[in-house]
């Protein structure tokens, strides 16, 4: 399911033009090659797709969607979440 | 996910909304003068729609049609052959999406090839090949690129890397297909029960909501982009019965927080500098479809592992087992029970057609959650 967590910019590496988002606490790294230059900032909510940013999100849609989730992953056990929030921006044909 | 309907309705803000729209919509189709067939035309929206037993909550008047649902389970077999036999390539390592890993072609899937000594390997992003091919100078990485509109750009991204860092040992067998023209050929078939769509909004991230501007105005009808969860499938159902009593017929976006018309432009622009548009391709289970898939344009011929290779790949084409019904069911003729062999001969561990092979093809969804096991 295509159920993706907006994640939050946390780094820049212009360098390689790779961004460090924060999933919900889970840490990783993402693309930047399909966003104009300079239009991500540390701070703005974004969403992932194999590896890539693929748009960005408003803050406040971002804060309400996150909201569902933790309601949703609160009913999760330890294993489940961290699956979840990692897989949480792929189609589930991954676990077939 | 271990997520259930009942949770839903018991713990959920979530859940007032969707009794909200439930109310609605009920209300609303009372006012339908015939039933209406709505087709969800990615897998993605198939599986909430059965997972949250979402047909359970409409009226008898709203049906649903389960489209061609993923990039995965319309991969022809010999299409999946060609990644198998570029995969026993003694100076090969064939890189390709999880996705992909159990998918049968006719001599088996890729993890088959593994297991008989073939390199290939599964990453989360096409990104990882450059590692992969920095770490292995004197094998030759084939990228073997699947997916719909949403996945395009990321294998254009890599390809831009390559070409700019002067790569020599990164090449691609490109199978990317596009949605708009399978949802053309559905709604051509003069039995075609479907009167509106709803859109996947993954898709519209990356190329906007205008690719579905020909259903409304040379087709008549609705489509409603939508996101993926239970409330966005609620809200969209709920939007498209409401042009249908108002004697609306449009293109709209329940999912606009994310969705633009005009979707991303540098995505595009990418898509653009590296592809072309097939003349045709052959979907497993619908058949050959003019125009509905991309290919590396010829500037770019050294990077074509289909160029390359042409030599050791077949270009027949293999049909599935003739008593699949997967045809049918995609274009909303059949469902899934109604196929001889569903639950039997065909079930996830050893699938038959497409519409079994992933998680999220139609069979598939109805064995897990229709009850029927
Ligand atoms: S992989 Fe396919 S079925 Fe899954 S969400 Fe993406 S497009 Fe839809
Ligand atoms: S149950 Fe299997 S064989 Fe029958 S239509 Fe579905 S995929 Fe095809």
């Amino acid at each position: 399911m295509c159920l993706s967590i907006p994640s939050k910019v946390v780094e820049i590496d212009k360098e390689q033009n790779v961004a460090t988002v924060d999933t919900m606490g889970i840490k990783r790294d993402a693309s930047l090659d399909l966003m104009e230059d300079g239009d991500v900032k540390i701070g703005d909510y974004v969403l992932l797709h194999i590896g890539f940013i693929m748009n960005k999100i408003d803050e406040e849609d971002a804060l309400a969607s996150i909201d569902t989730y933790k309601e949703i992953i609160s009913l999760m056990d330890e294993e489940e979440k961290q699956k979840a929030i990692l897989e949480a921006d792929e189609c589930e044909n991954r676990t077939l | 996910m271990g997520l259930e309907l009942k949770n839903l309705y018991d713990d959920f803000r979530n859940a007032d909304t969707i009794k909200a729209y439930q109310k609605i919509i009920n209300e609303d189709a009372k006012g339908l003068t015939k039933p209406i067939n709505i087709m969800e035309v990615c897998g993605g929206h198939t599986h909430t729609i059965m997972k949250y037993g979402i047909p359970q909550l409409l009226p008898n008047n709203i049906n649903f049609i389960h489209g061609p649902g993923c990039p995965v389970c319309i991969m022809p077999k010999e299409r999946i052959d060609h990644a198998y036999m570029l995969s026993m390539e003694e100076d090969v390592i064939l890189v390709t999406l999880g996705d992909m890993i159990k998918v049968p072609g006719s001599n088996g899937s890729l993890q088959d090839a593994r297991s008989k000594g073939a390199d290939v390997r599964f990453v989360y992003s096409p990104m990882e090949c450059l590692k992969i091919a920095s770490e292995n100078q004197d094998k030759k990485i084939i990228f073997f690129a699947i997916g719909f509109e949403t996945t395009t750009p990321m294998t254009a991204a890599l390809l831009d890397v390559v070409v700019k860092k002067g790569i020599k040992n990164i090449f691609f067998h490109i199978n990317h297909v596009t949605v708009p023209e399978a949802m053309s050929l559905l709604i051509s078939d003069e039995n075609s029960k479907i009167d509106a769509f709803l859109g996947p909004s993954h898709v519209s991230v990356i190329s906007g909501s205008k690719i579905y501007e020909e259903f409304p105005r040379d087709y008549n009808k609705p489509v409603v982009v939508s996101g993926f969860e239970p409330v966005d499938v609620m809200q969209s159902i709920s939007m498209i019965v409401k042009q249908f009593i108002e004697n609306r017929c449009e293109l709209e976006i329940e999912y606009n927080r994310l969705v633009s018309h005009d979707g991303n432009i540098k995505a595009q622009n990418l898509n653009e500098k590296y592809f072309e548009q097939r003349s045709h391709f052959r979907w497993r289970g619908l058949g050959d479809i003019p125009k509905s898939a991309l290919k590396l344009k010829d500037e770019y011929k050294e990077y074509d592992a289909e160029v390359i290779y042409k030599e050791i790949l077949l270009s027949e084409t293999i049909d599935d087992h003739k008593l699949c019904i997967c045809g049918d069911i995609l274009k909303g003729l059949a469902n899934p029970p109604e196929c001889s062999i569903f639950g039997t001969a065909c079930k996830p561990s050893s699938p038959v057609g497409s519409c079994m092979v992933s998680s999220e093809g139609a069979c598939a969804a109805y064995y897990k959650y229709g009850n029927l096991i």
